[in-house]
């Protein structure tokens, strides 16, 4: 992939600047529609996930306090993991993201949640809420793309230390929540002392804290509560963070990851509209196509391009607007980049092996998959989408 | 009021009074503290080298708890089995409405843990209720007596009147269902009957105002001295005088109470030489009023010509808001949220619909719960038009924008 901007073939050269503050306007009347509507069905919906985790959750537990009986292991262990998964991603993400903040109910509340997770909410919140999703697939500022040790992109310099980076993303994926606790702390601009430093001792500090929490739940207090079944219910813990690790990571990477999906260059955001802004979330977001339990599971983020359109909205409302955007996808001809589960993790672990080696040497593997076009582009024969492209240019 | 609650702090209020299934659930954590010797001994360590408090012992035991349950409180599970067994944040269940005229409902209340059974009559506590999935809050006067022989275990009620147009009064009269969870604030307000009361008192109250003087009648009923009381109350007539056939018992019972009731149908407007028809010797009396607007300020007028400002309590359940701002953006400032406001929309509910958690009471500029720190800029006080300056705290429940501004929430 290289950034959009340099591509032989622009997906957006057929829309002219006004096409795309058209779509923009199109785009906030979907928003306004759903938060019109937003009421006790959604309030309800998102108290019923929240009872329900912690339901599994405390079951689950309680399961394995016989976890030296392997039936037991097995049901506590699958039963922990799920409700580790819901509570990262239709719960933790999504509240945080601010999409229950409506309901004015503090415990349910962006200012207030905490999550089941080695980064502390707050820092979550900024390299997430703030860097990620305003400056998504923006190379060089979006810290999602290849999290500062993967080469994502054909115009990144190539360099040895890339060769390993299969190996790295595998590590990342099993210690996820580690992973991404270091680089909301930005270890890397620390170490190029390019972050002050005693902000940089206290966020350590709150990271390490909550990471010593985690811990002394998952590996000390509740093995420690099986008596007998201690060792086998610290397995089983260890197992259901790594299986919370690799889920979450595979979802997180189908996002934006997948072949197809654009990557931008840094001056192309400069002075953007909102708009323009709209157009690189559509762009720069891939979907997973399944079933109800499939979103449930991904925390929606199954709906990656509708969620990067629409952060703040209830995350149980994005199926029912995918369908809209998906019109709006066909009407501008844009791509639509969606596929199933399997797929779009293959899609993006291709990708990280091709990046690992010299621009061209695995020609091959790049063709093996593209995305389906949704709609073929619009005819344009007027020369428009001049002024964006000229921007570009610049 | 502040929903979120420092849970230790909390617990602490508590340790003294603890229900039956509170001590059930501290009994079960009991037992898994005692799987944790190495860590409980931690945490009485740190409990010890922190300032020392009343009730360590729950506390000890809750932090261990927390140590299961981390990022989530034991609460946070507690009230799965009971929703009123939650100290984060206080809760309370309306356990009857019971309708007291045509516009008019008594709410019993049982609220949950954390909640002081020892509040003063007269004061009043903020309820907010879920609507159509979104959390509205108002305040509301308590209306029973307190009873300390409860512990805790009582009930509080609240009488509401359906105001025209009146977005929670008129569900809360005609479309609450019994077994709805409500939040609470604590009490507050100094509208407040004095322990021991004086000599000879006077209550005049209009309409719903009765609801503070109805919970002082009843506290003074209850401790059987009544002192010498005229209370005159004004009402659209008869069958719209809240609590009519009590205060008729009570004034039957104590000869020391005297009723004077005004139908305004009948009678017409109760004015100030109607009262001091009523009630000659109203100079020696210190005096309790509570009602419309226009009758809190002929009293508070009266009373100011009179040099007697001292002896008059007044509680307002509404701020007359009548003057203007021009507007403009306004960002609050640690929750990175912004919004560009009209004039006439207060801080408050602007920073709510921002989905801010913000703070507050009475909603009407008496409690000073609201304040927040203005940083930048310039707002106006919706009632008298004083404009507040940076750098210093503001109501925000009845500030407006002047211009844009930065707060520091
Ligand atoms: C300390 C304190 C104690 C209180 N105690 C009590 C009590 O014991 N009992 C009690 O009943 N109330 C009490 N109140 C008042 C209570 O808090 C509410 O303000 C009251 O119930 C009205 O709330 P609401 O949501 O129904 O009205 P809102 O919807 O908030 O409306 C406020 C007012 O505007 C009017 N209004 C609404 N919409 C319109 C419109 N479109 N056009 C014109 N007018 C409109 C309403 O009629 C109402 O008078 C107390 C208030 C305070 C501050
Ligand atoms: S909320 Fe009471 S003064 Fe503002």
């Amino acid at each position: 992939m290289t950034v959009m901007q340099k591509k032989a073939e622009n997906p957006v050269a057929h829309l002219s600047a006004r096409d795309i503050e058209d779509l923009g306007l199109e785009l906030d009347a979907i928003r306004a529609q759903v938060i019109a509507s937003r009421g006790e069905h959604d309030a309800a919906y998102i108290r019923r996930v929240i009872d329900a985790q912690r339901k599994l959750d405390l079951a689950s537990r309680a399961v394995l306090l016989f976890s030296l009986f392997p039936p037991a292991w097995a049901l506590g262990t699958a039963g922990l993991s799920v409700a580790k998964i819901l509570e990262n991603m239709e719960i933790g993400h999504n509240i945080m993201h601010g999409q229950w903040d409506w309901m004015r109910d503090p415990k349910i509340h962006s200012t207030t949640w905490e999550w089941d997770n080695a980064s502390p909410a707050d820092m979550w919140k900024h390299s997430h809420n703030e860097l990620h999703h305003t400056y998504t697939n923006v190379i060089g500022k979006d810290n999602d793309l290849g999290y500062g040790i993967m080469r994502v992109d054909e115009d990144q310099r190539w360099m040895p230390f890339y060769l390993g980076q299969p190996l790295w993303n595998f590590i990342n994926a099993c210690l996820f929540e580690y992973g991404i606790a270091a680089y909301d702390l930005e270890i890397a601009k620390n170490w190029a002392g390019r972050k002050d430093n005693a902000e940089f001792q206290r966020q350590r500090k709150a990271v390490l804290g909550k990471i010593r929490k985690q811990m002394t739940k998952d590996y000390l207090v509740h093995p420690l509560l099986s008596g007998p079944s201690a060792l086998t219910t610290l397995g089983a813990n260890l197992t259901a963070n790594l299986v919370r690790n690799l889920w979450t990571h595979s979802v997180i990477m189908c996002g934006h990851f997948p072949e197809g999906v654009q990557t931008f260059a840094k001056k192309s955001i400069e002075g953007e509209t909102r708009g323009e802004w709209y157009l690189r979330q559509m762009l720069g977001s891939a979907n997973i196509s399944g079933g109800k339990l499939t979103h449930l599971m991904t925390g929606n983020l199954s709906f990656q391009i509708e969620h990067h359109l629409y952060p703040d909205l209830p995350s149980n409302r994005y199926a029912e607007i995918a369908p809209k955007v998906q019109e709006l996808f066909e009407r501008y001809g844009l791509t639509y980049v969606t596929g199933s589960l399997p797929r779009q993790v293959g899609s993006a672990w291709k990708k990280v092996i091709r990046l690992s080696l010299p621009n061209g040497f695995l020609a091959n593997l790049k063709s093996a998959r593209r995305p389906v076009r949704v709609a073929a582009p619009a005819a344009d024969a007027s020369g428009a989408g001049r002024p964006f492209m000229e921007r570009i240019a610049a | 009021m502040r929903t979120l609650i420092t849970p230790l702090a909390t617990l602490r209020d508590r340790g003294r009074a603890m229900s039956v299934p509170q001590k059930l659930a501290t009994a079960a954590a009991g037992a898994a503290a005692a799987a944790l010797g190495a860590t409980a001994l931690e945490v009485r360590r740190r409990v010890a080298d922190s300032d020392a408090s009343p009730g360590s012992g729950i506390d000890l035991v809750r932090s261990v708890v927390a140590r299961m349950t981390t990022p989530l409180l034991p609460d946070d599970y507690l009230h799965m089995i009971n929703p009123l067994w939650s100290a984060r944040e206080l809760r309370g269940k309306v356990v009857e409405v019971r309708p007291e005229t045509h516009d008019a409902a008594t709410l019993v209340i049982t609220p949950g843990w954390g909640f002081q059974a020892s509040y003063q009559p007269g004061q009043y506590v903020g309820i907010g209720v879920s609507l159509d999935g979104k959390w509205h809050w108002r305040s509301y006067s308590i209306s029973s007596a307190p009873d300390r022989a409860a512990r805790g275990r009582g009930t509080i009620t609240i009488t509401v009147k359906a105001m025209p147009e009146g977005f929670m009064s008129e569900h809360l009269v005609r479309g609450l269902a019994p077994g709805t969870i409500v939040r609470l604030a604590l009490p507050q307000g100094d509208f407040v009957l004095p322990d021991p009361p004086p000599a000879k008192l006077l209550f005049w109250t209009g309409g719903s105002g009765i609801t503070p003087v109805m919970s002082m009648l009843r506290t003074l009923h209850r401790r059987g001295t009544m002192p010498d009381v005229v209370h005159i109350h004004a009402a659209p007539n008869r069958g719209q005088a809240i609590f009519r056939d009590e205060r008729v018992a009570l004034a039957g019972t104590h000869p020391t109470l005297r009723l004077v009731e005004n139908f305004d149908d009948e009678h017409g407007i109760l004015d100030v030489s109607k009262l001091e028809a009523a009630c000659p010797d109203w100079r020696d009396r210190q005096t309790w009023v509570c009602g419309p607007a226009p009758m809190l300020e002929a009293a508070e007028r009266h009373w100011e010509s009179a040099g007697l400002g001292q002896a008059l309590h007044l509680e307002r359940f509404s701020a007359a808001l009548t003057a203007s701002a021009e507007g403009g953006h306004v960002v609050f400032a640690k929750s990175g949220r912004e919004a560009d406001l009209d004039g006439a929309t207060t801080i408050l509910e602007a920073g709510e619909a921002a989905g801010i958690t913000m703070p507050f009471g009475c909603r009407m500029g008496i409690c000073h719960t609201c304040v927040i720190p203005l940083k930048k800029g310039m707002v106006k006080d919706l009632r008298n038009g004083a404009e507040y300056q940076e750098n210093q705290g503001v109501q925000t429940c009845v500030t407006a924008a002047a211009g844009d501004c930065v707060l520091e929430i």
